[in-house]
């Protein structure tokens, strides 16, 4: 893999500097990015298809519990994961000196 | 004028006449404002619009009445078509964000090669155009119900307005019109739903109180030869692999339908683009929560009112719309035995799937103002949806298409507008057409381009973001043994282009190929991309760019 050292801006940290942030920022992107879908896939696939059948065993609020994960369970999950997403995704910005945060006009 | 028809005449062109307004006030005059909104649409109001943009005739007319009838395997649209927001926000929206051009197939053009380019522009087109006929022949529906008005004058009509503000503003007027929309769709679709749920239950939270219903509706529906609501895999004939797959599929295409990422093109940053995903599918999970509700509680009143009843005796919302041939009922029949939604099931009362919605403020005989809100937002969400896919089909057509392989150089930025806006007329046109001559159900139209889409572009997009080594041979070869799989499967499953329908194979139906399509796009993806030469440098930089929201500062050390 050829990893990309030049920058092109002046001002830049050196090379060797500047790939190892990359490859640690992408890395941190990665493993927020994987425990997410893990997440994803149990609560919608998990809950509500492959497990549904033994969960509607268990009722709240007339609700078999399987079928609540298919309707509606999931959809909250979904809302919340990518809230969380953006979220941490702030924080490893910061971390790493690249966020955007109060740049209206954006970068160019 | 009836008291109906009055409310559905002053919302209609109260809405109207806002959506024409708001046009007139962002009326652009660049390519950059015309495809994209200058990149500069605020963070809560791009998730309105790509709520409305995303919201079809299908998700507001159609979705509850398919949950209805068939209940827990419902949930293939419910969670399909909301999941694949976190595919869209995880692994797409920032990346695209960051490359920063105009159209989906143009980044797959600088990604991959501009034949790969030009295949996509092609798919792009195809696939909106299979989901804008749908939206055409939603919003026909709602014309001839309400207003009156023969199906294909409400087309017309339709088309006139998002031909109106589309053309103008582009981009930019539509977002603008799309916030509006959803405003008057999401409070069309709560409203009666609040009250049919106070009503039922004396909770005015239809999400919750919805379970209440569930155990008597379940009884109901196996006396009039209807599967129980809440029995996994009954609905679907396939089981519970084909809900997998279909779940799957809907999921894959919600995250590479066309219309849906560039909205995320018009934010002003990386972090705009992840922010506006999630208020995206905050204000979608508004409606697909309570869609299921909406469902239960609309067949529940449905199934009370004939209980018993002789064909003469039935509820008065079942005659206002019988002219509309979505109800009809076997005169011949004692009392009301059988209920059902499929035309040829032979029921004693057979009801479309697409009126439940449109009809439940009547069925829960809520008054009138509130019906004529409904076809205000059953409108603005067929509306919404379809000028989002012209745009795709326009910008395809002359940005991809045109000034690519007919005029590469020395187009002017005011010969490009002409081109743009006189594509957005002819596609228009196509869709009039296309409208009045529906092929088939609304959602089941909508759900085939979620196949296509799912078998086209998202394998080419997410390997071409995560896999520096993906390459323009792997993605062409890819693309179109996916799209020749599934476009195969589809055609040799039903009765399209006079062909008969075939067997199911392995229970898979033909919603649910589009999983596998992209399966076997991936896998000749990365074989063909492995045996050919690696991209350029240039492109395998790009890749590494596209993966950082913006250059970082010097001063800060991590």
């Amino acid at each position: 893999m050829s990893d990309v050292a030049h920058e092109g801006t002046s001002g830049a940290p050196p090379e060797a500097e500047d790939t190892s942030w990359r490859k640690r920022y992408w890395k941190k992107n990665l493993r927020l990015m994987i425990t997410l879908l893990v997440i994803w896939f149990t609560v919608s696939f998990g809950f509500g298809i492959l497990l549904i059948e033994p969960l509607n065993n268990i009722v709240i609020l007339g609700f078999p519990l399987g079928l609540w994960f298919a309707q509606q369970g999931s959809i909250y999950v979904f809302v919340i994961l990518i809230l969380v997403y953006a979220l941490w995704m702030d924080r490893i910005d910061d971390e790493f000196g690249v966020a955007e945060r109060n740049e209206e006009g954006g970068y160019k | 004028m009836n008291e109906t028809q009055f409310w559905t005449f002053f919302f209609i062109i109260l809405t109207f006449g806002i959506y024409i307004i708001i046009a007139w006030r962002s009326r652009v005059k660049e390519t950059k404002e015309f495809y994209v909104a200058s990149q500069g649409v605020p963070t809560l109001a791009n998730g309105a619009a790509v709520a409305a943009d995303w919201m079809s005739a299908a998700s507001f007319i159609g979705m509850a009445g398919l949950i209805a009838f068939l209940g827990s395997d419902g949930s293939v649209y419910l969670m399909g078509w909301t999941g694949g927001y976190v595919l869209l926000a995880l692994l797409l929206a920032p990346y695209l964000r960051k490359w920063g051009k105009f159209t989906v197939p143009e980044f797959v053009g600088d990604r991959y090669s501009e034949s790969v380019r030009i295949v996509a522009a092609i798919a792009a087109i195809v696939v909106s155009f299979t989901y804008v006929v749908g939206q055409m022949a939603g919003g026909g529906i709602v014309f001839s119900r309400f207003l009156g008005l023969s199906i294909e004058w409400g087309v017309v009509l339709v088309a006139v307005v998002i031909f109106i503000y589309a053309v103008l503003g582009g981009m930019k007027g539509i977002t603008y019109t799309q916030v509006a929309q959803y405003t008057v769709l999401i409070i069309a679709y709560l409203i009666p739903a609040f009250a049919v749920a106070y009503q039922t239950t004396g909770i005015p939270v239809p999400q919750i109180s919805y379970g209440q219903i569930l155990a008597e509706l379940d009884s109901l529906s196996v006396e009039f030869g209807l599967n129980e609501f809440t029995e996994a895999f009954s609905g679907r004939a396939g089981g519970q692999i084909d809900v997998f797959l279909v779940t799957l599929s809907l999921m894959l295409g919600t995250a590479g339908l066309p219309h849906v990422i560039i909205r995320f093109y018009t934010t002003k940053t990386v972090r705009g683009a992840r922010y506006s995903a999630f208020w995206a599918l905050f204000f979608i999970s508004l409606l697909y929560l309570t869609a299921p509700a909406v469902g239960a509680f609309t067949k529940l009143n449905l199934l009370q009112g004939v209980q018993g009843q002789g064909p003469d005796s039935l509820p008065d919302w079942i005659n206002t719309w019988a002219p509309t041939g979505l109800v009809t009922v076997n005169d011949d029949a004692e009392t009301i035995q059988t209920v059902s939604n499929l035309a040829t099931s032979g029921a004693d009362l057979i009801v479309n799937n697409d009126i439940l919605v449109l009809a439940s403020p009547e069925i829960g005989g809520l008054p009138a103002p509130i019906v004529g809100l409904m076809a205000a937002g059953g409108m603005a969400a067929a509306m919404s949806t379809a000028a989002g896919l012209l745009l795709v089909i326009s910008s395809a057509a002359s940005h991809d298409l045109y000034f690519r392989v007919f005029k590469k150089t020395g187009a002017s930025e005011k010969e490009q507008m002409l081109v743009g806006r006189l594509a957005m007329g002819v596609a228009i046109l196509f869709a009039i057409w296309a409208g009045i001559n529906p092929p088939a159900f609304v959602a089941q139209v909508v759900a085939f381009a979620f196949g296509l889409a799912a078998a086209s572009f998202f394998p080419i997009l997410i390997l071409g973001i995560f896999w520096k080594k993906a390459n323009g041979p792997g993605a062409t070869a890819g693309m179109l043994t996916g799209l020749a799989f599934t476009g195969t499967y589809m055609v040799y499953t039903l009765e399209v282009f006079g062909t008969s329908a075939n067997e199911h194979i392995f229970n898979v139906s033909p919603e649910g190929i589009g999983a596998v399509g992209a399966a076997v796009n991936a896998i000749v993806m990365i074989v063909v991309s492995k045996l050919t030469a690696p991209p350029s440098a240039k492109v395998q930089e790009m890749v590494e760019d596209i993966r950082y929201p913006q250059t970082r500062k010097a001063a800060v050390r991590s």
